[in-house]
């Protein structure tokens, strides 16, 4: 890592920390910000007494407002996210237990959005204004407009429940039976992939176009390079750099579909915990999965912001 | 120098822009199928006569009929009747909220970036603490502190989009600032206020319509992802999200009430992403001649 880098890095955690503060906040405000009694919503307000003034011990709800905040901060910077109130676990053995299947269903995603996107792009751009070109926006317009819990439905109808190729619902560990996991992972990544698929490979398809009409690429044609080695060699790599960037804002789009994908999937991911969670009124379990999927964001962006440093020299020099 | 006029923006360019609107054939498609979203929303009651929430046991998951052009759902109650009324409820919420949206984060923004300094800084550190949560996630989480409802949903989506649209203020008015003309107007004693609302804000109109008009499609999209998940419009309100939802468990015996919603939406969102793709060319400076 050179100095530049190195450097970059640390400007940007150093920025990070008021973020990451007031990011604090928020997450904070999602208990203490319920209207009316914060316990009358988890317990209902039959619960009996001493259960009640149990849980306000609990949450620390008998302390002044700053004072709750600064102890509930302090417990998560030691990686204390509470306890769940249903599942009477701690909050965090619940998210490193389900964060694995999120995990693998955005990355197969993005995987699937990346192997879709990149060729689709790359022949759109270099073919523009054709059949082919208009084939590929249409396809890409339609994979943003298509919302997943639709394309999801349909894509259950018709492979799971028609043609019965493919099996419709749940989640099998990659350790246990890795042809199992991959059948079942096939369609909830196809689902969530489609989105990013679409949104990348207009991107893609823009910095290429833009790419194209340089003089360095006019100056390697009048060489009498191929078309193809012009496209690939000097086009494509620079036209490459800013679509990293894309990646970032990706992870947060494919992370917030992943709620949705999981619940029509049965995927027992943290998106399903939140929305079990918000049915449960089991508030510690959904401040810990925003404050986690936030925190994951920030770092994701954070890695893509040094990776586009590390992959454009001007950036570094600067 | 008038000051009812804005110094940068001729008339000129705004013609062009619409012209280059006028003849691009998706953005024309786009603009027809948000236009007709909107009307049937609008006139919900003359499109349809049958009552969405009216269930009927003896004509449950039936297929389409004359009496019921779209067929029944697992209640009876006539899908076509609930997809109108459901437009209505979408429509709405996506125009309330990019209006809160914009409501809220034009000021934050203009403000941001005429101030600069320390104002500058604390806004946008807000903005982007709020940027770093994904839209639905957050979405649901302020839904769940407001409780489920078309209201909350609302709110949580335009808090949600509020941001970005302070970030996109913010950057123009940041471009502008500099700009002759602020300083020949600061130059002829006019108050900040002024220039900042009838010389810089102008210059924002262009990227903020194609930034609401993404944003209606996507506030289309959470608002039914929420019903969806059975947290955003409660039953039996027609919403498309909650009919998709109630729809899973008839999919083999019932296909049509799965479809006639996800058809709806996916039309609707496309119309916003056409007419935004077209704004976007159609207003885009760098195309202007």
């Amino acid at each position: 890592m050179t100095a530049g880098v190195a450097t970059y890095m640390g400007a940007r955690l150093l920025g990070a920390i008021p973020m990451l503060f007031l990011m604090s906040l928020v997450v904070f405000a999602i208990v203490y910000l319920i209207p009316g009694d914060p316990v009358d919503a988890m317990l209902g307000q039959d619960a009996e007494q001493s259960a009640r003034e149990a849980l306000r011990r609990e949450l620390g709800l008998d302390q002044p407002l700053w004072r709750q905040y600064v102890s509930w901060l302090g417990r998560v910077g030691q990686g204390d996210l509470g306890r769940s109130l249903r599942a009477q676990q701690p909050v965090r053995d619940l998210i490193v237990e389900k964060l694995p299947a999120t995990l693998l269903l955005t990355t197969s995603a993005a995987l699937v959005a990346l192997l879709i996107a990149f060729p689709a792009g790359i022949v759109a751009a270099v073919k523009r204004n054709t059949v082919v070109d208009l084939l590929a926006m249409v396809g890409a317009l339609l994979g943003v407009s298509i919302p997943s819990f639709w394309s999801g439905i349909m894509l259950i109808l018709v492979f799971a429940l028609t043609l019965g190729w493919l099996p419709a619902l749940g989640y099998v560990r990659l350790t246990s039976d890795p042809v199992a996991a991959l059948r079942h992972l096939i369609l909830p990544a196809l689902t969530l992939g489609s989105v990013m698929a679409g949104s990348v490979t207009r991107q893609v398809r823009a910095q290429l176009l833009q790419e194209l009409g340089r003089d360095y690429v006019r100056t390697a044609r009048s060489k009498g390079l191929r078309e193809r080695s012009v496209v690939v060699r000097h086009a494509l790599r620079n036209s490459l750099i800013p679509a990293v960037t894309v990646l970032g804002v990706q992870f947060s789009v494919l992370i917030g579909g992943a709620v949705i994908t999981e619940q029509i999937f049965a995927w027992p991911g943290i998106g399903q915990l939140a929305v079990n969670a918000i049915v449960n009124r089991d508030y510690p379990v959904l401040q810990g999965v925003i404050l986690t999927v936030a925190l994951l964001v920030t770092l994701v962006n954070l890695a893509v912001d040094t990776l586009y440093v590390v992959l454009d020299p001007r950036l570094r020099l600067s | 120098m008038s000051s009812s006029t804005p110094a940068s923006v001729s008339p000129e360019p705004r013609h062009r822009a619409l012209g280059r609107l006028a003849r691009s054939r998706l953005a024309l498609v786009g603009l027809a199928i948000v236009g007709l979203t909107a009307l049937v929303g609008l006139v919900a009651p003359l499109v349809v006569t049958a009552d969405p929430v009216a269930m009927d046991f003896t004509a449950l998951l039936k297929g389409p009929s004359r009496a019921h052009p779209l067929g029944t759902d697992q209640f009876g109650r006539d899908v076509l009747a609930r997809l109108v009324w459901g437009a209505r409820l979408s429509v709405g919420i996506g125009a309330l909220s990019v209006a809160l949206a914009l409501a809220v984060g034009v000021p934050i923004g203009a403000l941001s970036g005429y101030a600069g300094g320390a104002v500058d800084n604390v806004l946008m550190r807000c903005m982007d603490a709020l940027l770093a949560f994904p839209a639905l996630l957050l979405a649901l989480g302020l839904v769940a502190i407001m409780g489920p409802g078309s209201t909350s949903t609302t709110l949580a989506i335009g808090i949600v989009y509020t941001p970005g649209v302070a970030r996109l203020t913010r950057g123009v008015v940041l471009a502008e600032r500099p700009q002759e003309y602020v300083q020949a107007a600061h130059a002829l004693g006019q108050r900040d206020r002024w220039v900042l609302a009838r010389h810089i804000m102008p210059n924002c109109v262009s990227a903020l319509l194609v930034q609401a008009s993404v944003n209606f499609a996507n506030a289309m999209v959470i608002e039914a992802g929420l019903s969806f998940l059975g947290i955003g419009t409660p039953p039996p309100t027609p919403s498309w999200g909650l009919m998709l939802n109630e729809a899973r468990a008839f999919m083999t015996s019932a296909a049509h009430v799965a479809v006639a919603p996800g058809v709806a939406i996916s039309l609707a969102v496309l119309g916003w992403n056409l007419l935004g793709d077209g704004l976007r060319d159609a207003l885009d400076p760098r195309l202007t001649e």
